[in-house]
């Protein structure tokens, strides 16, 4: 079998051309959006709000709607309750997503023990499964990848401000109320997005692994960005692969690819690897 | 959608540049200002003409720092009014400032370029692009403080002194009217010392008004013409000569003050620094040399 045939072969199937669709807009925006979790040190809050939209994803699915509605309001609403639980300042930010992580996904998992079939649709949930994509779920996926990669392009320098420097924001009097919780509904749109490909439970390293090994290989943003972008969607597009061939499940595959790409970047990064770092002192000795 | 948006999302232009020359450029009037619960200043009257170069000394926690959020705009006042050209310090967006360097992450993947450009970010507006000439008014900040050959570079890789240096050419290209720096030579390589020095020397002459503060009096009294001495109240304004005399600094610095009478003169040794934790140590356990304590700076009179 040749190459090509190798690559073609899967995508006779329409569930896999529709996943790997799905895993390359998931791998773009969510990478993309990732750059502004790691800088803002978010990735916690990433992954609460992943677990705190299970009630809304249960809700949507016992009501018949689209998962991804239900997850999105969940999504919103937990955002503005985090934000405005740690906004005064009397609960820590950490201690306020604990809380609000703990008790929303609590409520998911008991609102979906009261429907038969409990632990299958746990599982899916929360380890998702890119193959059961939809065209519908396509382009639901498609119209919110479209608005968050707009919203960032539109308020690309007054969140860059923000993350950097929020004295500056406020100096300058930008809206920065407002622009912290955009921030916080464009993680949400992200996550809503990458849902059905990786799950709950792994969503976080879709927001944060390729924004890292990013960050080790540039230095500016609009790099950052494009270079997480392609590694996360070439380790979701190889993740794919993998689990048509060695048939493992898709998600954690294309994690593991992620993972990869990041350890590689972690040693060999041509100035901020460790093995260069190790090396450097050496060669300058000797 | 613009309509849908808070007025001041838009930069007015004009807006840094005050109408009346006569009209104060900072003034506050019976300011109270509490920082994290505890009163930081207390009844703070003064007012400072266009174009005044002020340093700000005091101990620790003498509210330096609270004043300038209070000027910047950034914290509200407990008590009283404060006034940046005749605007209140919230309608004023042309405070400049550099950040302290702990408040910064370095490793941030920004240019010294791109740092510059936030500056301009409030005038270039909301969903536009920065253009030519904002381009041109970040190349020539880096210019003004000997900066624009390493305009690539990431903010990591360059020296303290030249980060400072960066931080300054923002608040240039942010057109500011009202510079707020903190310690802005302390530590620096010499040619940033120089450049930061003959910057401040230019604003003079644009009539741009600077506060800066510092722990070393030394540095107050020799660059600046007005010296603002704070412990939560205001102990002090006017030049060195005036401010900086035994009874005031005594008044401000209380303990941390020494006083050594010589032949020569009076000798002022005023601890300025870090923490208070070693001065029991020298009151408990008497060393048998007496060391001077760290960062002390002296004045004769």
């Amino acid at each position: 079998m040749s190459g090509l045939d190798w690559l073609l072969e899967p995508l006779h199937y329409g569930f896999m051309m529709r996943g790997l669709l799905a895993s390359m807009m998931v791998g773009i925006i969510c990478s993309t959006l990732g750059v502004y979790v790691i800088l803002q040190g978010m990735a916690f809050f990433g992954d609460a709000l992943a677990h705190a939209i299970l009630p809304g994803i249960v809700l949507a699915y016992l009501l018949g709607w689209p998962l991804a509605v239900g997850a999105l309001i969940f999504g919103i609403l937990t955002s503005i309750g985090i934000g405005a639980l740690s906004h005064k300042g009397e609960i820590r930010e950490d201690t306020a997503i604990g809380i609000v992580f703990a008790g929303s996904f609590a409520l998911g998992v008991a609102m979906l023990s009261t429907v038969g079939g409990y632990a299958v649709d746990l599982a899916h949930i929360l380890f998702g499964d890119v193959l059961a994509v939809s065209v519908q779920d396509l382009w639901v996926m498609f119209g919110l990848s479209v608005c968050v990669l707009l919203i960032v392009l539109l308020f690309y320098k007054e969140l860059l401000v923000l993350i950097f420097d929020p004295v500056l924001a406020k100096v300058l009097r930008l809206p920065t109320t407002f622009l912290r919780y955009l921030l916080l509904i464009l993680i949400a749109l992200t996550i809503v997005i990458a849902l059905q490909t990786v799950g709950i439970a792994l969503v976080l390293a879709m927001l944060v692994t390729p924004a890292a090994t990013a960050q080790l290989l540039t230095r500016r943003i609009p790099s950052m960005m494009l270079v997480s972008a392609i590694c996360g969607m070439a380790a979701n597009v190889i993740g794919l692969y993998l689990s048509y061939y060695v048939n493992i499940a898709s998600g954690p595959a294309m994690v593991l690819v992620a993972t990869l790409f990041f350890m590689l970047a972690f040693l060999f990064a041509p100035e901020r690897g460790l093995v260069i770092q190790k090396w450097k002192p050496r060669l300058q000795q000797g | 959608m613009k309509q849908f948006l808070p007025d001041n999302l838009h930069s007015e232009a004009g807006r840094c540049l005050p109408s009346d020359p006569t009209m104060p450029s900072v003034q506050l009037r019976q300011v109270t200002a509490t920082y994290e619960g505890v009163t930081a200043l207390e009844n703070i009257t003064f007012d400072l003409a266009q174009g005044d170069q002020v340093a700000v000394v005091g101990p620790n926690g003498a509210g330096k720092s609270t004043l300038f959020t209070l000027i910047a705009g950034t914290l509200a006042p407990v008590q009283g009014t404060v006034n940046i050209y005749g605007s209140g310090a919230q309608g004023h967006r042309c405070v400049g400032y550099v950040p302290q360097r702990n408040r910064i992450d370095w490793k941030f993947p920004v240019t010294v370029a791109d740092v510059v450009m936030m500056g301009r970010v409030g005038r270039i507006g909301l969903f536009r692009w920065p253009r030519r000439q904002d381009r041109e008014m970040v190349a020539q900040a880096l210019e003004r403080v000997h900066m624009h050959d390493l305009a690539r570079r990431q903010i990591g890789e360059l020296s303290g002194g030249q980060q400072q240096r960066v931080f300054l050419a923002r608040a240039l290209a942010q057109e500011a009217n009202l510079l707020l720096l903190d310690e802005p030579l302390t530590g620096l390589d010499l040619p940033s010392q120089e450049a930061i020095l003959d910057l401040l020397a230019q604003l003079r002459q644009q009539g741009v008004t600077v506060l800066v503060a510092t722990h070393n009096l030394n540095q107050a009294a020799s660059h600046f013409a007005k010296v603002l001495l704070l412990n939560r109240r205001l102990i002090g304004l006017g030049t060195p000569q005036e401010v900086l005399t035994p009874s005031l600094l005594s008044q401000a610095y209380g303990s941390q003050l020494h006083i050594i009478r010589s032949t020569q003169g009076d000798l002022l040794l005023a601890d300025t620094c870090c923490d208070e934790s070693h001065v029991p140590y020298f009151e408990e356990q008497p060393l048998p040399i007496p060391k001077p304590a760290p960062a002390t700076e002296s004045i004769f009179s």
